[in-house]
């Protein structure tokens, strides 16, 4: 029985081993090829690598799912938000003519747009679902800037590897790696079923990223930062998100 | 005769093969050393790993889900569903968001962060576990020799002979296989509601769903695939419940060291 036991012991231990190797350096090779998920640290980061790398492998370019104008949802829910705070309140106040979009880091050009200068861009529109980790969703068409139009047009520097992105609620800004922030379907959404986009929504500026659950399409959007790391910024975890215990990556 | 009473079938033929052997052997090597003979395990290493990863992973799983399900316990058909709009069901407990109307007039504390954390990283623990196990399984023969019941045991005689036995609270002859019931069973678990949980839970995925469009479009939409991720996940839980109760009353302690060691201790048949 010991000597079964000592074998086993031993095939157990050089198992583990291998296993603890093999994690590591799938984890070097996960950083070298961009599949390590800024919050990829604690306890829940093979979870969250794993299924970060696994979307920038498997679906790396897919579309989200669009659906018929007829399926628009006639009751959209728009969740609770903070109140607005004084400064939103001000440029509410003027119908958002003084609202502004700043575009700078790793840019060629940096810019601070008008809405009337988003609208100057070419247009881009989806009907899309927006599902709220919570488990509820709702379907709209969303009318906006594609996000890579702006980029462009900024001049986005070959080292740069993430977009943060800010709101008028300091607790609230999130980023998306440059594939996702050059993706098609990445949209600054400032109108919603064919109307201006409604405060309650996010107006007058959204980000709308329909391939991530709805916590990624952050409202209020007033900012746009280009960089190569996201260790600078907040507590380095990519997004206010996983300071508050939520997962950076929102494709799942 | 201990092995006699564990393995009426393979530990007889066994014993047989052994004896006979030494018999054979001994008229013309007359030193030839006695053949031991190791009793065969009860669960081969691959089965016992991926059992336990299993278990701990389905704990985590349905933790985490419960946590998930109370921040939005209401539960709808179609592609969307928010609590502007008719639920089909909506399980009667508090919750932890105050957008959702449940009748409570207190708000639950939010869990979502780590139990989606926890549920992601439980779910690729079972199915890595499961891949491996569904591999090992198909190449060692276990379904076939194991699970697939055998030749005449699917009859309605044969269920309704194990079921009789059962409610008679008839002592089990602690046989080394599986009766037509657990066979059924087991194959309904692995190759039906293991899939079926995974696909629910994939189709859920917005990314998923980008990649994979007509996996969530054949379900009816991403609500009909959240309500029925939530049914599999009950029947998961039916499985998981009758399970240990069979396991408690076939001899918990002695089942639970099988499922870790490898083989029922002898000495407690003996």
């Amino acid at each position: 029985m010991s000597k079964i036991s000592r074998r086993k012991l031993i095939t157990t231990g050089l198992a583990t081993a291998a296993g603890v190797t093999g994690l590591a350096a799938a984890a070097r090779l996960a950083k070298q090829y961009g599949l390590a998920a800024p919050d990829g640290g604690g306890i829940y980061g093979p979870g969250e690598t794993l299924n970060y790398a696994a979307q920038r492998v498997l679906a790396k370019n897919a579309l989200a799912r669009e659906f018929p104008h007829s399926m628009i949802s006639k009751a959209p829910f728009a969740n609770e938000v903070a109140p607005p705070n004084n400064t939103f309140k001000r440029l509410q106040s003027h119908g958002f003519a003084d609202w502004r979009l700043a575009v700078d880091g790793m840019i060629a050009r940096p810019a601070s747009h008008s809405l009337a200068d988003l609208k100057a861009f070419p247009v881009g529109r989806q009907i899309t679902e927006v599902a709220c980790e919570e488990g509820w969703s709702y379907i709209a068409e969303w009318i906006g800037t594609p996000l890579a139009e702006v980029l462009n047009a900024a001049g986005v520097l070959p080292q740069a590897r993430y977009v943060v992105y800010f709101s008028t609620d300091s607790d609230w800004w999130d980023s998306l790696d440059i594939d996702e922030a050059m993706h098609p379907q990445t949209l600054l959404a400032w109108g919603m079923n064919d109307g201006d986009l409604p405060v309650p929504f996010g107006g007058p500026l959204r980000i709308r990223v329909p391939r991530q659950l709805g916590y990624k399409s952050v409202k209020y959007i007033t900012g746009l930062t280009v960089t190569d790391s996201l260790k600078h910024f907040g507590k380095g975890l990519g997004s206010a998100s996983p300071e508050g215990g939520y997962a950076w990556y929102a494709g799942i | 005769m201990p092995t006699l009473a564990l393995f009426p079938e393979s530990g007889t033929q066994l014993a047989m093969d052994a004896f006979s052997l030494r018999k054979c052997y001994s008229a013309y090597l007359p030193d030839a050393p006695l053949l031991v003979i190791r009793k065969p395990p009860r669960h081969a290493a691959y089965v016992r790993v991926t059992h336990w990863i299993t278990t701990f992973a389905f704990l985590a799983l349905l933790v985490s889900g419960i946590e998930i399900v109370i921040s939005h316990p209401r539960f709808y058909w179609g592609e969307t569903g928010n609590v502007l709009m008719k639920p089909l069901f909506q399980i009667p407990i508090p919750s932890s968001r105050n957008t959702v109307p449940t009748g409570y007039r207190y708000v639950l504390p939010d869990q979502n962060g780590w139990s989606r954390y926890l549920h992601f990283q439980s779910a690729w623990a079972a199915v890595l576990a499961g891949l491996v196990y569904g591999i090992a399984g198909f190449l060692t023969g276990h379904f076939g020799k194991d699970l697939v019941p055998r030749q005449g045991d699917l009859t309605w005689n044969a269920v309704r002979g194990v079921l009789a036995k059962h409610l008679r609270s008839a002592h089990d002859d602690d046989a080394g296989s599986y009766n037509v019931m657990q066979r059924i069973t087991y194959l309904a678990v692995i190759f039906v509601l293991f899939p079926l949980i995974i696909w629910t839970g994939l189709a859920l995925s917005p990314m998923f769903n980008a990649a994979v469009p007509g996996a969530v479009n054949v379900l009816g939409g991403l609500q009909s695939a959240r309500t029925l991720h939530f049914f599999v996940s009950l029947f998961l839980l039916l499985f998981v419940v009758v399970h240990i109760a069979m396991v408690a009353r076939a001899g918990f302690r002695n089942r639970t060291r099988a499922m870790i060691a490898g083989a029922l201790q002898a000495e407690e048949h003996s």
